[in-house]
């Protein structure tokens, strides 16, 4: 049968980020897909040469503008780790707080484009609708809504009063009847269910030979999350990650909905065990030797590998990143779908392409 | 071209009117780290609500007056931002979203990175922010209008006769 060759990007209205995939199609079935990459390199691991250990802290922020927190909070593991620094225990848990808070405006970000690529607008319109309460949080307490800059080498920036402890906790309850509300819509609408179930499937045998992480790999039954590692205060607030069994584009959005719930419930527990004391220590010297951390993104394990020299800036900075071990088996579920299933299919693994390509 | 003027000139100036009353956006990520991508995007949802002053987002350069650019440019994707540019029909606007967009911002030290988006194609609308509010999105889009009105070659109108 003759082949058709599609172009998928990398302007493409499904995707807020250019990822270009060329489609070899038979009539309308997906045989291959190729991956082109590239587009958004910028190069900034490079940047250790210029920039001393406590200025990468903003570069790495800048990774990825979603989930910038989680990024600065893996870097920052990786140097305290280095410096042998003890994180002051309120620091631990305002981490916690604001990097769930990530989570939660990531997921509900992801929960919006879904809809609108199965070309429900509305339910677009009421995930972004809701969201915007996670970022007014952000901005009350960070000062700023996305790129928060809250972590810092030993600590955190910035404390949390009182005042804004209640406000939060208020928020997070008309957020949690709201997410109800349109779990009841997705859960009921048959278009939804339609365009998602049984498209792109993973088996649990896949994933792991694959080696999806994230909400990908959970979505197929793997019960695999690093904050089962238990760093911050995860030990003392205890975690259980979230499953599903299908793995197809349903179970990640139910996988997600459920998270989002969790997030709200951690954020909770961290409020009320929220403990006295410093927020940050003071830091003395320069980094030496290597260090990896890992820690858990919106879209599944990050991991870095910082090597210092004695001096004040790194010798290397590498990140592996979600996006990244989750393009192999985005491919894999893209062989044999619809064409007009392809865009659900990508978004169904959050491609983050900024974070992959740095 | 010439059938394009003898109908613009037909229909009395309502093509520009509509052109100016409801500007079509389209946005093109060109090396962001997506903060000022989901602003962008926080723009057409209800919270902010950017459809009030009649601007649509959409996905093809052909049917957009304004391109919104958020990132700096580096050395694959130039072209594609060119050529998203010249596929897109005059009058144009250009805005760059961000502080990357606007200089390179914090990745202008990186071996990949061109710069500004003004290195490639004229930017009208400067936009500064890391990342950008979408309060400033939305002025910068309202003045980028000013932009294509002045390169239609119509005043600004008065308030006034808004409400006569």
């Amino acid at each position: 049968m003759s082949r058709t060759l599609i172009p998928f990007g990398p302007q493409h209205p499904v995707l807020p980020e250019p990822l270009h995939l060329s489609l070899v199609l038979e009539n309308e079935t997906v045989v291959e897909a190729i991956p082109k990459l590239g587009y958004i390199h910028r190069g900034l691991e490079n940047l250790t040469a210029l920039r001393d250990y406590n200025q990468m802290i903003y570069i790495v922020e800048r990774v990825c503008g979603i989930c910038s927190c989680i990024h600065a909070m893996c870097f920052c593991h990786a140097v305290e780790h280095l410096m042998q620094v003890e994180v002051p225990r309120r620091a631990k848990y305002l981490r916690i707080i604001w990097s769930e808070l990530h989570r939660m405006h990531s997921h509900l970000l992801w929960l919006g484009l879904l809809a609108d690529a199965i070309g429900f607008e509305s339910l677009f319109m009421q995930f972004w609708k809701i969201r915007e309460r996670v970022m007014d949080i952000n901005e009350a307490t960070a000062g700023n809504r996305v790129i928060i800059s809250t972590n810092v080498i030993g600590g955190v920036r910035k404390d949390l009063s009182r005042e804004h402890q209640r406000w939060i906790v208020d928020e997070l309850n008309i957020l949690e009847t709201e997410m109800h509300r349109l779990e009841k819509i997705c859960t009921d609408d048959y278009t939804l269910r339609k365009r998602t179930v049984g498209v792109g499937v993973l088996t649990a045998e896949q994933v792991i030979q694959l080696g999806a992480v994230g909400p990908t790999m959970r979505a197929s039954g793997v019960a695999q999350d690093a904050r089962m590692l238990h760093y911050e205060a995860f030990k003392e607030l205890g975690f259980t990650p979230v499953t599903a069994l299908d793995g197809d584009s349903w179970a990640r959005t139910i996988v997600r909905f459920k998270e989002v719930y969790q997030s709200m419930d951690i954020v909770r527990q961290a409020i009320n065990h929220l403990p006295e004391g410093e927020i940050n220590v003071k830091v003395r010297g320069n980094p030496t030797g290597e260090a990896v951390a890992r820690v858990e993104q919106p879209r599944g394990e990050l991991f870095y590998y910082v090597k210092g020299n004695g001096s004040k800036y790194l010798d290397r900075v590498r990140i592996r990143t979600p996006t990244f071990s989750n393009i192999p088996p985005m491919l894999a579920m893209l062989k044999g779908i619809q064409l007009a299933d392809v865009p659900v299919a990508v978004l169904s693994i959050d491609p983050c392409i900024s974070c992959t390509e740095r | 071209m010439d059938i394009a003027k003898k109908l613009t000139e037909a229909l009395g100036g309502y093509i520009n009117k509509g052109r100016v009353k409801s500007p079509w956006v389209i946005h093109y990520d060109c090396g962001s780290c997506n903060g000022c991508d989901i602003e962008v995007l926080a723009c057409l949802t209800p919270m902010f609500d950017i459809e009030r002053f009649g601007i649509l987002n959409i996905g093809d350069p052909k049917h957009a007056d304004v391109l919104l650019v958020t990132g700096t440019v580096n050395h694959r994707n130039k072209v594609v931002l060119r050529n998203i540019y010249d596929q897109m029909p005059d009058p144009k606007a250009v805005i760059a979203v961000g502080t990357c967009a606007c200089s390179g911002g914090v990745f202008q030290d990186c071996y990949n990175v061109v710069g500004g988006v003004d290195q490639i194609i004229p930017v009208d609308v400067y936009i500064p922010g890391c990342a950008a509010k979408p309060e400033a999105i939305i002025d910068g889009v309202v003045l980028a209008l000013e932009v294509v009105k002045g390169k239609l070659g119509l005043q600004p109108l008065p308030q006034t006769t808004v409400f006569e």
